[in-house]
């Protein structure tokens, strides 16, 4: 190469000519994405190989059946086809946004800007409500002392474990503690006259348990479940967030007029281009967590 | 619109703005189809295999597969078609997929890591015979019945 004739001007990127005829900035944009594309592939593919060394794992259909509005109806994947569709309609605003930027149409950028700042908006408002959902649910489980209680879903609690068959909840009862009998017969009540209970004795908080028809009692599943599941729908969460962030600050250069002064809208692609790819990710987040 | 005004002076090639958005709803149809197959077999896995013990392990397997498939092929429209990587001259999309391929080995090398742990842990490490506990969760309305 050192004998190859260059001109001793030629500065790649600066002066010469681009070596893929593209700009530095989308390039290095390009490459950025890439990186992160391993950083959350190392993420998925270590979730994968724990999902795969152990025996059982949480069915996504029931950890995620809930839709707001509905209480306590079972409605697998619903409210997660939801903040799919808005995000791949988030996505379609911003390529809508890149091609009138395209056609120096200043009005119509600001248009999809702000559709699609909203669309991530909607998108993130869906993850904090499914987020409460589950660390704030309440389900009976089987912890490892054999007694049951009432436990969420968090990076340290797994409440989707297998099912307890019914002569293995009628033993676990009586090693249960009186405390945790009460907010058992509460849950299955939704909460309803918790003092009421307080004031039974155990007998008689079994029996009312025993009988409730709602009855349903899993072990607990594999701890590293809620810290997977946090952790990288929080990831891919705080891409969405500043996703937003720099639309928002697109959004505002745009309606400044600075994007007509340079002469092109150049900015917008490359905040599209880490939009999208965080619309890419979530194909992968969702596939991995809530379709099989 | 005919002049896509280049960012600088170093760039001599700019790939032509489509002319219409038609492009751009197309594969937006496509995406939304194809995300509506997927939850069709995700709710199926759900509703009918989890827990039938008639459902064998190698057909959940299956269409698991097929669900795989399909995300992959909505990763190929969005990355071609949205982030316009397909209009890019060919060596520089060779930069960036070319990389992508560790990611071959990567998935295949661990998951097959994570198997070879599980089947250590139930034969405890090949002393003895494989105890199945490969059992799906059974559907909710089986067990509110209990």
């Amino acid at each position: 190469m050192s004998t190859t004739a260059m001109p001793t001007n030629t500065k790649w990127w600066n002066g010469g000519r681009s070596p893929f005829n593209a700009s530095y900035g989308k390039v290095m944009m390009w490459y950025f994405l890439m990186s992160d594309a391993f950083t959350f592939g190392a993420f998925l593919i270590s979730y994968g190989t724990i999902r795969f060394s152990v025996n059982s794992w949480a069915d996504p259909n029931q950890v995620f059946n809930a839709f707001p509005g509905f209480g306590h109806q079972n409605l697998p994947l619903a409210f997660v086809s939801l903040m799919t569709f808005i995000l791949i309609f988030s996505s379609v605003t911003m390529v809508l946004a890149v091609h009138e930027g395209h056609k120096m149409n200043r009005k119509g950028v600001e248009k999809y800007m702000i559709l699609t700042i909203l669309g991530g908006l909607a998108f993130l408002g869906c993850q904090a409500w499914e987020w409460t959902h589950l660390l704030t649910g309440e389900h009976i489980a089987m912890l490892g002392d054999g007694s049951l209680s009432v436990v969420p879903t968090t990076v340290k609690m797994n409440p989707w474990g297998t099912h307890v068959a019914a002569d293995a909840v009628a033993a676990a009862l009586q090693s249960t503690p009186h405390d945790k009998l009460v907010e058992i017969a509460s849950t299955l009540q939704h909460g309803g006259a918790a003092h009421d209970l307080t004031a039974k004795s155990a007998g008689e908080l079994i029996t009312a348990i025993q009988a409730s028809p709602e009855l349903h009692v899993t072990h607990t599943g594999p701890i590293a479940f809620g810290g997977y599941f946090f952790g990288i729908t929080g990831f891919h969460g705080f891409h969405v967030f500043s996703g937003v962030v720099i639309n928002v600050v697109m959004w505002a250069k745009t309606r400044l007029g600075h994007f007509d002064e340079r002469g092109h809208y150049e900015m917008i692609e490359k905040a599209g281009l880490y939009w999208h790819f965080v619309d890419l990710v979530w194909v992968f987040v969702f596939l991995c967590f809530y379709l099989i | 619109m005919s002049e896509h005004a280049a960012s600088s002076s170093e760039i001599t090639f700019a790939h032509a703005p489509a002319e219409g958005t038609g492009r751009i709803w197309k594969v937006f149809w496509l995406l939304s189809a194809v995300t509506v197959i997927e939850l069709v077999l995700g709710f199926g896995l759900a509703k009918h295999w989890y827990g039938d013990p008639a459902t064998s392990h190698a057909m959940i397997l299956f269409v698991k597969g097929v669900i795989c498939i399909l995300s992959l092929a909505k990763a190929f429209y969005i990355v071609s078609v949205f982030m316009h990587l397909g209009d890019e001259i060919r060596n520089m999309i060779m930069t960036i997929v070319v990389p992508l391929c560790l990611f071959l080995w990567f998935i295949g090398a661990f998951l097959w890591d994570g198997d070879s742990w599980k089947n250590l842990r139930n034969t405890n490490a090949g002393s003895r015979p494989a105890q199945t506990e490969q059992h799906h969760q059974p559907a909710v309305d089986k067990d509110a019945k209990k």
